[in-house]
């Protein structure tokens, strides 16, 4: 049994108490910490990618208890690739707000950041679907902190709405699992996966309840219409570095979507069939409409890019709903590319925003400083986040579209995401105009406002530090595009691993020669 | 005793789903937490319900409770504890900083000024 399996969740846990109490009147300490934890956690993801990389399946047995009953870590080419996602976009997040002084603008910034790092990494890890519920807990609890990170009247409210969206979709969630657990009565993913497929399809009513109520769960993670409403308010009022580590919580949803869709709920499971499809494929289009028309309606720069980021996603769940294996292997693709698309946004935003007079609204102001430089990033990240070449944008949309060209209504999902890229392109070139090109005209205007910002430093300028994050999520989106071909590659044999449940399975009920035996427990 | 337990988390389902669709953050709150007792009550009886009966099996039993059902609703009731803590907090906090309890965001206009 490897060890290292379960170090992505024990490093950041042990790190944010040390960070909470030991370190808590030091900032410098805590940066010091949080960028060394970050590091390392990108080693260890990138160790478990590597481990993963051959294919085969590692468990991970809590307690050296047997399956079934005890819980389980399963480490398998997707969970590796979304946790060295994680800690690569948690390394980007944690330098930027160190950075540019987010992380003193409340208390506890970095400790509640690794307790995010901590739940996410879980979440991707864990084998058992209780404890998917309770890694979910733990990423929420440390995002409802981090969302009022900084306080203020607009930011409290968005987060308390955030907060009751989430406690809602949390008791639905507990529901799921227990109607599940009453019709099967297992929560071992593997095991689920055999039982759900041995129950009679004529008494299989309540299964395919569950399973649409775990969809909904997480589709409110995941941002599907109907249950989308929380992520524009929640992402434009939260801290532009959350924000950009929130990049990766909408594809929690998708991620678990993909896990219990495919191996447990999937669709050669005769009880469930299509069901799954059915469901996603509308409520994606439906939401990849709502980000088009909220980029093009926002009159503010932060609910635009979070509209945009709305959109993305649902390209993301558009892709996963063809539930197959070369449709998830696009969604893969572009899920990676989704996350640093946004990520860079938010990043690039909050470089803007906080020398921009006047705020996030859309209107015309002096320009900033090292306008051309911002203006650069934001329109590369906008080249991304939008789909257009040449960045990973357009190769994604591209290999999405292509692998949904004999899906069923494959015209109405070309339209759709076709529609939506070009609403998505006008809303980013109208407020890139206002943003940089209008505002250097600006300057002729007669002062007649005298400017209180008149005594800050001109030292607003934005050093390499600063930069780097940005620069850094934008260089892995370059990245994934230049090594298109071989991440394909690996995406292809991740998505075959997904659609070929037997090696999981097989890893997680048989060879348990050292573990427990219960017997002995029972004299 | 199986339609009492049903039209109870009948009756706290319903009455905790229209309290959360009520705008102010007290009546949701008190709705939050009815729906969690709601779903704790629900996990409790999803090992289907037994009465004087032992939670463990042991070789000369003839029949039992499920022990994981009542294991799985102590960690939902601790963590819906906590939430509902963190969420009277909040609450409490977006209270004090606006002047009132609303849970709505206002027309974006209106918050102009202090964004």
């Amino acid at each position: 049994m490897n060890h290292w399996i379960i170090a992505p969740v024990v490093l950041p846990a042990l790190l944010a108490p040390l960070i909470a109490y030991v370190m808590r009147y030091d900032i410098t300490l805590q940066r010091v910490a949080s960028i060394t934890g970050a590091v390392l956690l990108c080693a260890i993801a990138f160790g478990l990618f590597m481990l993963s990389a051959d294919g085969s399946v590692h468990v991970y047995r809590l307690g050296h208890w047997p399956a079934p009953f005890g819980i389980v870590l399963v480490l398998d080419r997707l969970s590796a690739l979304l946790i060295l996602l994680t800690s690569v976009l948690g390394l980007i997040v944690v330098i930027h707000s160190a950075a540019s002084g987010w992380d003193q603008r409340g208390r506890h910034f970095h400790a509640l950041m690794q307790f995010q790092l901590m739940g996410i990494c879980g979440a991707f890890l864990t084998g058992d679907a209780f404890n998917l519920f309770v890694l979910f807990e733990i990423l929420l609890i440390a995002s409802y902190a981090l969302t009022i990170h900084g306080g203020g009247k607009a930011r409290l409210k968005a987060g308390l709405q955030y907060v009751i969206m989430n406690l809602a979709g949390s008791s639905l969630f507990l529901i799921a699992l227990g109607t599940i657990y009453a019709t099967t009565g297992t929560l071992n993913i593997a095991d689920l996966s055999l039982k759900v497929r041995e129950i009679p399809v004529e008494e299989a009513g309540l299964v395919r309840v569950a399973a649409m109520l775990l969809m909904i769960v997480f589709g409110v993670k995941a941002a599907l219409f109907p249950v989308q409403f929380w992520l524009p308010g929640t992402y434009a009022m939260a801290p532009a570095p959350v924000a950009a580590l929130f990049a990766i919580m909408t594809k929690v949803g998708a991620y678990a979507i993909l896990r219990m869709h495919t191996i447990v709920f999937g669709p050669d499971a005769a009880p469930i069939g299509s069901l799954s499809q059915d469901w996603l494929m509308p409520a994606a289009l439906i939401t990849i409409a709502v980000g088009a028309i909220g980029v093009m309606g926002a009159r503010r720069l932060m609910p635009l890019i979070a509209f945009s980021v709305l959109g993305s996603t649902a390209t993301l769940m558009l892709a996963i709903s063809g539930f197959s294996p070369h449709t998830t292997a696009t969604a893969l693709y572009y899920l990676v590319h989704s996350t640093f698309a946004a990520a860079a946004m938010f990043l690039i935003a909050d470089l803007l925003l906080s020398r921009r007079e006047g705020g996030d609204l859309l209107k015309a102001v002096p320009a900033t400083v090292q306008n051309g430089f911002i203006a650069a990033l934001f329109f590369a990240g906008a080249i991304a986040i939008a789909g257009m070449p040449p960045l990973s944008g357009f190769l994604g949309k591209l290999l999405v579209l292509d692998a949904l060209r004999f899906a069923d209504y494959a015209w109405l999902v070309w339209a759709v995401v076709l529609a939506g890229s070009l609403l998505t392109i006008v809303g980013f070139v109208r407020a890139g105009s206002v943003l940089f090109w209008k505002s250097t005209s600006a300057e002729l205007m007669p002062p007649e406002e005298e400017t209180p910002e008149e005594e800050t430093p001109p030292a607003n300028r934005i050093g390499p530090a600063l930069a780097a994050p940005s620069v850094a999520s934008l260089a892995c989106l370059a990245l994934l595009t230049v090594f298109a071909g071989p991440v394909m590659r690996h995406m292809e044999s991740t998505a075959a691993q997904l659609y070929d449940p037997g090696d999981y399975v097989a890893a997680v009920l048989e060879d348990q020669h050292d573990t427990k035996k219960l017997k002995e427990e029972e004299h | 005793m199986e339609l009492v337990v049903a039209t109870s988390i009948g009756g706290l389902t319903a009455a905790g789903i229209y309290l959360i669709l009520r705008l102010r953050a007290f009546p949701v709150i008190l709705g939050v937490t009815l729906l969690s007792y709601a779903t704790n009550v629900f996990v409790f009886a999803s090992g289907r319900l037994a009465v004087g009966l032992p939670p463990v099996l042991t070789d000369d039993a003839t029949a039992y409770t499920d022990p994981l059902p009542q294991a799985l609703v102590l960690t939902a009731i601790v963590i819906s504890f906590g939430m509902t803590a963190v969420l009277v907090l909040i609450a409490l906090g977006a209270f004090l900083e606006n002047g009132n309890d609303r849970v709505n965001v206002e027309d974006e206009r209106a918050g102009e000024g202090d964004a």
